[in-house]
């Protein structure tokens, strides 16, 4: 009996977000493997229909969409109401989202509505030989990698984390076969509501889906100091962040921590100034692509993860580099 | 206000992670355990509430019986009472087999709210209090940086960031939220705290006390497996740039970054 997999997209305004196509495009490449379909499940207000045909480009064969005014803005309550019974339905093997904010939300309470295991925050997803999923995800921050497989015979869901899979390329020609899901969504049951949407500096984008991070550390010395590092940042189209020491120091916010108790990144690149890279630190950004150190000291443990470094004091090189990279990027 | 306080004892950051010989779990002698840095943002929450609006403050966990010492560390910080799901049976549990250990020893319990971190530091889960949730039949909020109860008691909003924004969610109580940094500074169990920590009561209690079959929790019950760990992958030694000048070292990085490393 083949194997289905299925998806969940996420939206944010009527817009699909990249983690979308990085699972569809994972779901495609093991659905290949076991000859069963993906289906994925596609949640939002009224006009999200529209984005289905997107979905089957990636390599979806079938959208199921539910379209409600209750669903245009993501709440677990609603959206779980719903992805329960259409799962539950479709009872596919694998059921694979993202590891975004919403998807781990939505995920972990989905996953015990179905009675089913997850394996949260992948970076790898292999078959075994049964086309049972393999999960392999990082745990005490990234120090070890567990493989995890799923056991009681329940459906097999875990969540990718953002920026690592690879997505591929969209096929216009491929077309999903679309299906409208009633929307019976029972209101009693509905307990949490959005009231306010505040938003961070404008345009800014978060550190766990930045392609590019500029990050400073102790070494910086003020928080004033920092607005060399947002000038660099700008020139790269990069996201500033920053290490426990400058966080504790106060002069970055707690969301802009990268490291073990703050967020994991997983950039193209990563260049950490002035930060002399604590195993704590390391655990938050080593699955970055390329690491850049930028320290006076020369025994600073990050030169040890560091693809290239330089060592010499940041206030000489970040103007310099910041000239520098501008005048590269307009070439 | 009744709150709950789920708590995990875990490794600290700075242990040196050691994967024993046949892959399958860590090395676990040398190890300095602490309460879990995020349940212990929701302890420091559940006091400030329980300080303002008035109520109790219990702490649960699910672990060895050295996990005591985490829940007196509550219980110094000023939580009221304790209490440990400690049993061979509750041991090496997935997110679902805990949750549900959780879920039958709370479901007899009286709570207005109950906080969890949003994962624990040793596995990064960050499943089990979406579950319990669920098991529960609450409302869930994750990654609270803010909570306010309002003022009739039956509801609350919080702050919940999310990429490149903040939420501001409104939620009917009872309702289970996780913790984030950012919520609160926790504070330090002062030394009266700690002494009047040895009276409060702690209760243990194993599957049977809670009626549970064992083949329904830990890893009996569980639906997830780690069936190896493997170090990480290891990166390929890198270079110091150099350079004669901060200008030739500069221009020298950015090269390499755009034609070798292809970054830029």
């Amino acid at each position: 009996m083949a194997k289905n997999i299925c998806t969940v997209a996420e939206q944010r305004n009527g817009e699909l977000r990249k983690i979308t196509y990085e699972v569809i495009s994972e779901a495609r490449r093991l659905a290949d493997r076991t000859g069963g379909k993906v289906v994925t499940f596609l949640l939002g207000g009224p006009d999200i229909r529209e984005k289905a045909s997107a979905l089957g480009a990636y390599g979806a064969d079938e959208v199921r969409v539910a379209a409600s005014d209750h669903l245009s803005t993501y709440t677990t309550d609603a959206y779980c109401q719903v992805l329960a019974a259409g799962v539950a339905k479709l009872d596919p093997a694998i059921l694979l989202m993202g590891a975004s904010v919403e998807g781990k939300d939505l995920s972990a309470r989905l996953a015990a509505a179905l009675g089913a295991g997850i394996a949260m925050d992948c970076t790898r997803f292999d078959l075994d030989d049964e086309f049972n999923l393999i999960a392999t995800r990082p745990m005490y921050a990234g120090k070890v990698f567990a493989e995890v497989e799923f056991c009681g015979g329940g459906i097999q869901v875990a969540t990718a984390r953002p920026n690592v899979m690879t997505v591929t390329p969209p096929d216009d020609s491929r077309k999903a076969l679309v299906e409208d899901l009633p929307v019976t969504l029972d209101p009693s049951a509905l307990k949490t509501r959005v009231i306010e949407v505040m938003g961070d500096a404008a345009g800014k984008v978060d550190l766990t889906e930045a392609e590019i991070i500029v990050s400073g550390g102790r070494g910086m010395k003020d928080a004033e100091n920092f607005h060399i590092l947002e000038n660099l940042a700008s020139v790269l189209g990069a996201t500033v962040g920053a290490s426990r020491s400058a966080v504790d120091a106060g002069w970055r916010s707690h969301s802009d921590q990268v490291g073990q108790t703050g967020k994991t990144v997983t950039p193209n690149l990563y260049i950490a100034c002035g930060i002399s890279g604590s195993i704590q630190h390391l655990a938050g950004m080593s699955s970055s692509k390329v690491i850049v150190a930028v320290n006076k000291d020369p025994d600073a443990p990050i030169f040890q993860k560091a693809d290239y470094g330089i060592v010499g004091d940041l206030f000489d090189y970040v103007p310099v580099l910041t000239e520098e990279f501008r005048k590269i990027k307009s070439e | 206000m009744d709150i709950l306080v789920c708590m995990k004892q875990v490794p600290d950051t700075e242990t040196q992670i050691k994967i024993n010989p046949d892959g399958t779990g860590i090395v676990a002698d040398d190890i300095k355990w602490i309460m879990n840095p995020y349940d212990e943002f929701g302890v420091e929450e559940a006091l400030r509430i329980k300080e303002k609006l008035g109520g109790t403050v219990t702490v649960i966990s699910v672990g060895p019986k050295r996990a005591t010492e985490a829940i007196r560390t509550a219980l110094a910080m000023g939580a009221d009472k304790g209490m440990l799901l400690v049993d061979e049976a509750f041991q090496n549990g997935d997110a679902y087999a805990t949750a549900k250990a959780l879920s039958e020893a709370i479901k007899n319990v009286p709570f207005d709210l109950i906080f969890c971190g949003q994962r624990a530091i040793d596995d990064d889960g960050a499943s089990v209090g979406a579950a319990l949730a669920h098991f529960l039949g609450i409302p869930q909020v994750s990654l609270v940086t803010k909570v306010e109860i309002t003022d009739d008691g039956k509801a609350l909003t919080a702050h919940r960031p999310i990429e490149g924004a903040t939420l501001l969610i409104h939620s009917e109580l009872p309702a289970l939220l996780t913790a984030q940094k950012g919520l609160n500074e926790p504070r330090y169990a002062s030394l009266p705290g700690i002494m009047k920590a040895k009276k409060k009561p702690l209760e243990e209690k194993t599957a049977s006390d809670l009626g549970l079959d064992p083949s329904s929790v830990g890893s009996q019950g569980s639906r997830t497996r780690v069936r190896k760990l493997t170090p990480p992958p290891a990166r390929k030694p890198g270079k110091i740039v150099q350079g004669e000048t901060v200008q030739e070292t500069s221009a020298a990085l950015v090269r390499l970054l755009r034609e070798e490393a292809k970054v830029v």
